[in-house]
């Protein structure tokens, strides 16, 4: 059976530094993998998407409308631009940060408030958290995204340890104690 | 091993194992990672061309020399080197070379959406095509030995999807390959003596690699499971998307080489599966063939012409439930692309977007300037258009237009294809200005170096071109160098160069942001107390700046503090922090 993880935010957030721990985890855990995402302009403070799909046997590199078993985003906004990605019993897992696209900056769009509550009252289940606070704690704002793997690792069946290991293999050996620390504060909180 | 590989960096990959000596490419976006990851391997040449003709040439010229080579570009690179791929079907090679090409369905990237494949037919060189990223290892391998043994460039042909995919794959060793090298003037020098000759050997040769394509494993059916009354030929990551949506209940054709294809095989698997789809993104180029040979296909009627395909728009097609679950009521405002905080483009398009000028733009980051706020672009086409656009707009409009228009080109385009344009409008004298936006990297395609940052692909130090010297040489006696982020300079020098009767350039001069060694000052902060709430901030641009509780604020995480918004606010209201 393959699982479909969506991880999304705004291009320059770190997302590569996930989708690749998370690729090379599941590698060695045996799975069949495909990791996707879009170089190039989109990169340029656009929305950014990264789909993680692991099984058996992996086609499609892509995850498609009600195909995400999890949304890992790492914006608000961003979480409700792919929502009908999502299986009717998935996750999504999101940092509250809120990030004002050009048109919400310019005046030309407001941003939506309240968006997670809509998330919510339509029954989808948000695991919302502030991963960028948890992030300074741990010493850097740029660990939001190992903040959000932690989260992302309570609902795996691969044990911690693993995913510990996976950080070490993944940053430099001057990040790893930060960024374990990071890793703790999502899964714990 | 078993490694998790990009598309790009497998073909890297099976280049690299398959001995290739040189790659010279020029980076394009989606297929800029192959060159990038093949210049990590020590025991290989790799290097940055100025442009897609020249990289072509010269990976031709290892190849002439015994030593198997590589060229890598985009879609619309092909364009560029279509003059040496039209003759070099007919030299053919000595030893293997290989024309990576990388398209890009749904132009995530790219300014249109040309499927490659009819170059593959119209230069009458073999194309492979893999779907995922042990494919694109093995038939960069394959590529080599096709090329040699039919003596012929092969394309190996990516789109975005299978190029920026990661999967698993199997790597191997390297292996050395020289063929030595022999004077042959009839097979070299394709002047029309000799290129008569050389036609039919083209013809045979096609010939020769459909009667390949019949039965080489590049090409292979999978059975169905029996219980569908239809089989669906296939090829790239379409494929994927087959299988996706049908599992192994399908009869497929995947096709690996899309050009020459194969004949026999098709009518054999019409002939049982009974019904057939093809389905390919983009144009019908294996429906066309199949409805040549008189196989009667479903295509393009019942499978999109534009943008990429999915498992989604497979299962639409034959009416399988959308399996979406949740619907927002709020409409999700949208996140374009934009350029960065502290830019060195948005000083410059600000005072462009003043002065009302009418603008001819290029392909790089700065084609970001056509967005709102800025909208200061009137015009992109293609690689270095701006400039030579520009001399014939100004031809046309006269004093009309002269005083009122630029171009703006990066330093990478200007290399690539911009330089010719300017001689043009030296040569013939157009009354123009010509902006060359020098960030000293390439950088939309994510930092290449280039002919005029002075460093090779490895970092090394390298020939640098002068850019000034350049102009001067081929004629523009009026080449001037301003920062960006001095507005009031900026609007000087370009006020005066659009007031001279001469054509000229203003070379805009500042390392993109993003490059490691630019070290962020520290962010600017809003001085509320100051702040009139006039938003004259708000049409700059800037990701950094946003107006909350009436007035400006700004992102102390984005700001790298280049100071343009407290020249542009008319109350001094964004200040520096106290040291």
């Amino acid at each position: 059976m393959t699982k479909n993880v969506m991880i999304v935010g705004v291009g320059g957030q770190g997302s590569l530094l996930a989708s690749k721990l998370l690729g090379r985890l599941l590698v060695d855990e045996g799975y069949d993998v495909k990791v996707s995402e879009v170089h190039g302009m989109s990169q340029r403070g656009g929305s950014v998407v990264t789909y993680v799909r692991f099984g058996d046997r992996v086609y499609s590199p892509v995850i498609e409308a009600g195909e995400a078993d999890f949304i890992v985003s790492f914006e608000k906004i961003e979480a409700a631009r792919y929502v009908e990605n999502l299986k009717k019993d998935g996750t999504v897992i999101v940092n509250t940060q809120q990030i004002d696209p050009m048109p919400v900056i310019i005046g030309a769009a407001e941003y939506p408030s309240g968006i997670l509550e809509e998330m919510k009252a339509k029954g989808v289940h948000v695991d919302a958290i502030d991963a960028l606070d948890l992030a300074r704690q741990a010493g850097s704002a740029k660990a939001c995204n190992i903040v959000l793997m932690g989260r992302l690792a309570k609902y795996f069946d691969i044990p911690k340890e693993k995913w510990i290991a996976a950080i070490e293999n993944s940053v430099k050996p001057q990040f790893v104690e930060m960024n374990k620390k990071a890793f703790e504060l999502g899964y714990s909180c | 091993m078993k490694e998790l590989m990009i598309g790009n960096a497998a073909v890297a990959r099976g280049l690299y194992e398959a001995g290739c000596a040189l790659i010279s490419s020029y980076p394009g976006t989606p297929s800029t990672e192959i060159t990038e990851v093949f210049a990590k391997y020590d025991d290989a040449y790799c290097e940055w061309a100025p442009n897609e003709k020249v990289a072509t040439e010269a990976a031709f010229g290892a190849a002439l020399r015994g030593k198997r080579s590589a060229c890598c570009m985009k879609h619309v690179g092909l364009n560029v080197a279509a003059d040496p791929l039209f003759t070099l079907s007919y030299t053919g090679v000595n030893a293997g070379m290989v024309i990576c090409v990388a398209d890009d369905p749904g132009m995530h990237s790219s300014q249109n959406e040309q499927d490659s494949r009819h170059y593959a037919i119209a230069a009458k060189i073999p194309m492979l095509e893999p779907s995922d990223s042990q494919e694109a290892l093995d038939f960069a391998k394959l590529a080599f030995e096709i090329s040699e043994q039919f003596d012929t460039p092969v394309l190996l042909k990516m789109c975005t999807r299978v190029a920026h995919s990661q999967s698993i794959v199997e790597v191997g060793e390297r292996v050395e390959v020289t063929k030595p090298y022999e004077k042959n003037p009839q097979k070299y020098i394709m002047a029309p003596a000799n290129a008569i000759r050389r036609h039919p050997f083209v013809e045979e040769r096609t010939a020769k690699l459909v009667e390949y394509a019949e039965t080489s494993p590049v090409n292979r059916v999978e059975d169905g499971d029996g219980s569908r009354d239809f089989g669906v030929i296939t090829s790239s990551t379409s494929y994927q998307y087959v299988k996706e949506a049908f599992g192994d209940s399908v009869p497929v054709l995947k096709l690996g080489m899309v050009n020459p294809l194969p004949v026999k095989l098709i009518r054999d698997f019409a002939a049982k599966v009974g019904k057939v789809y093809v389905i390919e993104e983009l144009d019908p180029v294996i429906e066309t063939h199949c409805k040549a040979i008189g196989v009667d296909v479903v295509g393009k009627e019942k499978f999109s012409i534009l943008g990429e395909f999915s498992q989604k728009s497979i299962e639409k097609a034959f009416d399988m439930a959308d399996k979406t679950a949740f619907r927002l009521d709020t409409d999700v405002p949208v996140r374009p692309p934009m350029m960065c905080a502290g830019c060195p483009h948005r000083g410059m398009f600000s005072v462009l977007a003043k002065n009302k000028i009418t603008v001819l733009g290029d392909i790089g980051c700065y084609t970001l300037g056509s967005m709102p706020p800025l909208n200061a672009l009137d015009m992109t086409l293609c690689m270095g258009a701006s400039v030579s656009g520009l001399h014939g707009y100004n031809k046309a409009g006269g004093e009309e237009t002269e005083g009122k228009s630029v171009c703006v080109i990066g330093d990478s385009t200007f290399m690539h294809s911009g330089v010719t344009g300017l001689i043009n409008i030296a040569y013939n004298q157009s009354n123009s200005t010509v902006i060359i936006l020098d960030n000293s990297i390439t950088g939309m395609t994510g930092h290449q170096q280039n002919p005029t940052t002075g460093y090779s692909i490895k970092g090394d130090p390298a020939g640098k071109v002068d850019l000034e010297s350049l102009c001067h040489s081929i004629g523009i006696n009026s080449v001037r160098v301003v920062d960006p982020y001095n507005l009031e300079e900026c609007n000087k020098v370009l006020k005066e160069e659009l007031a001279k009767d001469e054509p000229s350039v203003i070379i805009s001069r500042r390392p993109c942001v993003l490059l490691k060694y630019v070290k962020p000052k520290k962010p600017l902060h809003v001085n509320t107390e100051k702040c009139k709430s006039c938003k004259r901030c708000m049409k700059f641009g800037c990701p950094a700046i946003s107006f909350r509780d009436n007035h400006a604020v700004v992102d102390p995480t984005l700001c790298i503090g280049c100071g343009v918004c407290a020249q542009l606010c008319a109350f001094d209201a964004f200040e520096s922090e106290v040291e």
